[in-house]
Parts: C-alpha cells; structure tokens; sequence
C-alpha cells in the first residue's frame, strides 16, 4: 500500500497531477452549473408576456 | 441527456482509474512515473477536441447563422481552456522526471501553450464585444483562423525533432502499448470526452436561455405564467 | 473623377487609387508612421541593457532581440490600419461599394507595410550588426525580415479588424495576434540565428515564404469578413 503512494519513487509528480486533474473536473462541474442556476433565474425573473420571438 | 453522459463518464473514468492507478503494471522505462500518462493524454485530447468543436459550432453558426451553434461554442471555451492549462501542467510535471526538464520549447509544446492563447484571445474578444451578435461573429472569425493551429499540434512530432513520443495510438496494425495500458487510456479519454459532451451542453443550455430570454418557450420550459 | 460611374471602376483600378490615397495621407503625418520605428529601436536597446553586453552574449541573443522587437513594433503600427477610415467612414464606404473588400484591404495593408514594415527591414541591418552579426549574415536577415514583416502585417490584419472600434482594442489586438504571429516569430527567429552562424539558412526561409503565400491568400478573406462584422 505505501509503495503504492509512493508511486516507485515518483509520488511527487503523479499524485499532484491527479490530484490537479480531479480539482480541474470538479470546478468546472461547479462552475457549470452555477452559470445555468444563473441563467435559469435570470429568465425566471424576466415575465414571457411576449409571443414568440425568434 | 446530461444525465446520461454523466454517469457513463463516471463510470468510465472509475474503471479507467483503477486500470491506471492500479492493474496496469509499471513501465520498463519509466517505472510508475508513466502513469501521468493515463490524466495528461486525455487532457490533450480534450483541449483539441474542445477547439475543434468549438471552431466547427462557430463556422456553423457563421455560415447558417444559428444562434444555439454559437451558444455551442462558447460553451466549449472556458472547458477547453481548462484542459489545455491542466494538459501544460501534467506534461510539465512528467517531464521533470523523465526528460529532466519542467519546460521545453519543442514543437508541441509551444502548439499547445498557442492553443492556450488562442482559447484566451477568443473569451477576450467575446467579452470585449457588448453587441452579442457582433460578439458571436468576431469570435468564430477567430476561431476559424485559429483552426491550422490544430494539425500543427497533430503533426509537430512528426515533422520535427521533438521530445514527444511519435504516435503511437492511431498507428494501424500492431499498437505499441500492451493492451493492460491501453485499455486504461482509452477508458480515460472516453470518460474525458463524455465529460466535456456534458458539460458543453450544461453551458449551452444556460447560453441559449440568456439568449432567447423573450420567447414565449422559454417561459413555458422555467415555469412562468404569462401575466 | 473622370466622370465614370463606380460601378464601371474596376477592382484592380480601385486598388491602385486607393494605394495612391493611403501613401498620400501617410506622408501628411510622417511621424506617425516613425513610431513603430523608434519603438524597434528602443525595444532593441533594451536588450543589452537588460543583460550582459558582451558581443558574444549579443550574438545569440540577435534573433530573438531582433524578432520580438519587430513583433511588437508591428503590433503597435496595427492600430493605425483601420483607425482613420473605421472613424471617418471610408472603411465603410469600401464595404458598400461592390469591389471585392479582400482586395481593397490587401491594398491598405500594402501601403501599411510599405509605411511600417520597410523601415524595419532597412533598419535591421544596423541593429543586427549592433548586436555583433558579421558582414555575409546580412543578406539573409534582410530577407527574413522582408519576408516576416510582410507576413506580421497581412495576418495582423485579421486582428485589427476583429477589434475594429472597441476600447482597449489595442491590448486585446497584440493578445489576438500573438498566437496567430508564433510560427513567424519561430521560423524567423531561426533563419536569423542561421545566418549569424554563417549556416545556410533555407529551410526556415522556405518555411517564412511558405506562410507569406498562405497568408496573401488567405488573410485579406478573413479580414474582409471581420471588418463587416465590426461594421454593423
């Protein structure tokens, strides 16, 4: 198990570069998501009285 | 849809993760250092993908003038910056041990640090733009004039000396990875690329309902009742 | 002018006359054409400054010295492209008037070069031998320089009219061009250093001809169509 992290020697490069790449998914899941909350609100907000307008 | 691709890229990612992390044996070469290999390549792979979508979603929505094409690809920018930075450092960190170096200015590298540019030229000049229709135009401008970066990046281990290996996954005939690395890698990418499908689409959806704001569909979608 | 209808000016005609225009009205204001220049030659000058002046230290750094400086330099003359015409109207009337845009544009950004890009070919020779680069090298870094100048302008037009009439167009212009400049500056940047060395240097000058081509063909369509897009 220890050797395991310890990577033969290399854990200082492998695991930041795992570590790194798990932190970049996991914002931009999060920053996905807040920017459609955001735009979900932002069109709650606005009343459609209008017909369509394309 | 999302919903989908999420799972299959979580499920994907966690099996390509215990063949990477775990049943793929170490390199005789590199020892368990090579293993970067299994997070960095599909970064890569991302990052042109990413603009390559991108570009395309722009020429369509030039051509044909689709407002969701361009919705698209703005989606893709952000996320396709994301991997292109995070490929630069996972590759810098694995040529630290390896080759002895953090940074070399060999040709893909450099293609990929311009790929990080172009990915930051093309959000300056959308959010240099107030017009978003002059917005939407000017950045798939860009984007297309951006595209040849792309086979540079492709090709440069081919056309010049490099410190990147030559290809070694899209050669027919006998591949040069042994199958207990390869299926890792692939899962990898898969599980990226259907992670990037679903957050893009995450992005556009939120892009099209700014844009479309007074259509009466999309009140009928949020919830809103006509006063 | 002579009575001809604009319809019957033809597109080669058209060019000429606006050449004619551009250099008429360079020359009114000289000095905002010498800046570039002035820029190139400070920026050189930092260079040595900056770090360790010895003629062999020099010698290496040239190329890159020689190519940032030019770079940048041509960067700054970009604004002037469209500047005048895209605040008076003139770049609209071009759009409007049924000539090809592409070629008229290619037409300014040739008076652009001659004003901006020529100066820094010719005032090369000097720095390059400020920065210790013997006598034969010359030649060769003159056609480098020929050759990337023409370039640096035909594709840094393409950003000059994606940021046609915004503020602090200036910033996001160098930042648009730069990615698109990198191949220019790298096979540059080599002819010179293989002309210093004495070494042939055909390869990266086929490279820099290769791209001068790609973009006399294909930047003028792009800035064409930026331009209309800043128009509307």
């Amino acid at each position: 198990m220890i050797q395991w992290l310890a990577m033969g020697g290399y854990a200082r490069f492998v695991w930041p570069c795992y570590l790194l790449t798990a932190a970049v998914i996991v914002l931009n899941i999060y920053l996905a998501r807040r920017d459609f909350a955001d735009a979900l609100r932002s069109a709650r907000r606005r009343p459609t009285a209008k017909g369509n307008e394309q | 849809m999302i919903p989908w691709l999420s799972s299959l890229a979580a499920i994907c990612g966690a099996a390509g993760l215990i063949g990477a992390l775990g049943l793929a044996p170490p390199d005789y070469q590199q020892g368990e250092g090579y293993r970067i290999i299994f997070v960095h390549v599909p970064a890569a792979v991302l990052s042109t993908v990413a603009y390559a979508v991108m570009a395309t979603a722009a020429g369509v929505g030039l051509i044909w003038r689709m407002n969701v094409a361009h919705a698209v690809a703005a989606s893709c920018a952000s996320i396709g910056a994301w991997f292109t930075a995070l490929a630069l450092v996972t590759g810098s960190l694995w040529g630290r041990p390896m080759w002895g170096t953090y940074w070399e200015w060999d040709p893909r590298l450099t293609s990929e640090l311009v790929l990080l540019f172009l990915y930051l030229g093309y959000m300056g000049l959308r959010s240099a733009i107030d017009d978003t229709a002059r917005a939407d135009r000017a950045s798939a401008v860009l984007a297309l004039v951006g595209v040849i970066n792309l086979p540079i990046i492709h090709y440069s281990v081919d056309w010049w000396n490099s410190l990147h290996q030559g290809h070694t996954l899209l050669k027919f005939g006998k591949a040069s990875m042994p199958p207990s690395m390869l299926t890792p890698l692939l899962l990898m990418m898969l599980a990226f690329l259907l992670y990037f499908g679903a957050i893009v689409l995450t992005r556009a959806r939120g892009a099209v309902l700014r844009r479309e704001r007074q259509a009466r569909w999309i009140g009928e979608i949020v919830g809103v009742t006509a006063p | 002018m002579n009575g001809h209808s604009p319809n019957s000016v033809s597109a080669a005609r058209a060019g000429w006359l606006l050449i004619q225009r551009d250099l008429r009205l360079g020359m009114r204001r000289p000095g905002e054409w010498l800046q570039p220049l002035v820029f190139f030659f400070v920026v050189t000058t930092l260079f040595p400054l900056a770090t360790d002046p010895q003629m062999s230290r020099l010698r290496d750094m040239a190329p890159g010295a020689l190519w940032v400086a030019a770079l940048l330099s041509s960067l700054l003359a970009l604004e002037m492209l469209f500047r005048e015409d895209g605040q008076d109207g003139t770049l609209e009337q071009l759009a409007l008037s049924g000539l090809p845009l592409s070629w008229l544009l290619l037409s300014k950004s040739c008076v652009h070069w001659l004003l901006t890009g020529l100066p820094l070919v010719l005032a090369a020779p000097l720095v390059a031998m400020a920065f210790g680069a013997p006598y034969a090298a010359i030649p060769a870094i003159l056609a480098a320089l020929l050759l990337g100048s023409v370039a640096l302008s035909l594709i840094g037009a393409v950003g000059a009219g994606l940021t046609l009439g915004l503020r602090r167009g200036g910033v996001l212009l160098a930042l648009l061009v730069l990615p698109l400049a990198v191949p220019v500056l790298i096979f540059g940047a080599h002819a010179t250093a293989l002309a210093i060395a004495l070494e042939p240097a055909a390869a990266p000058m086929y490279m820099l001809a290769a791209i001068v081509v790609l973009s006399a063909t294909l930047a003028p369509l792009a800035t064409a169509a930026a331009v209309r897009i800043g128009l509307e």
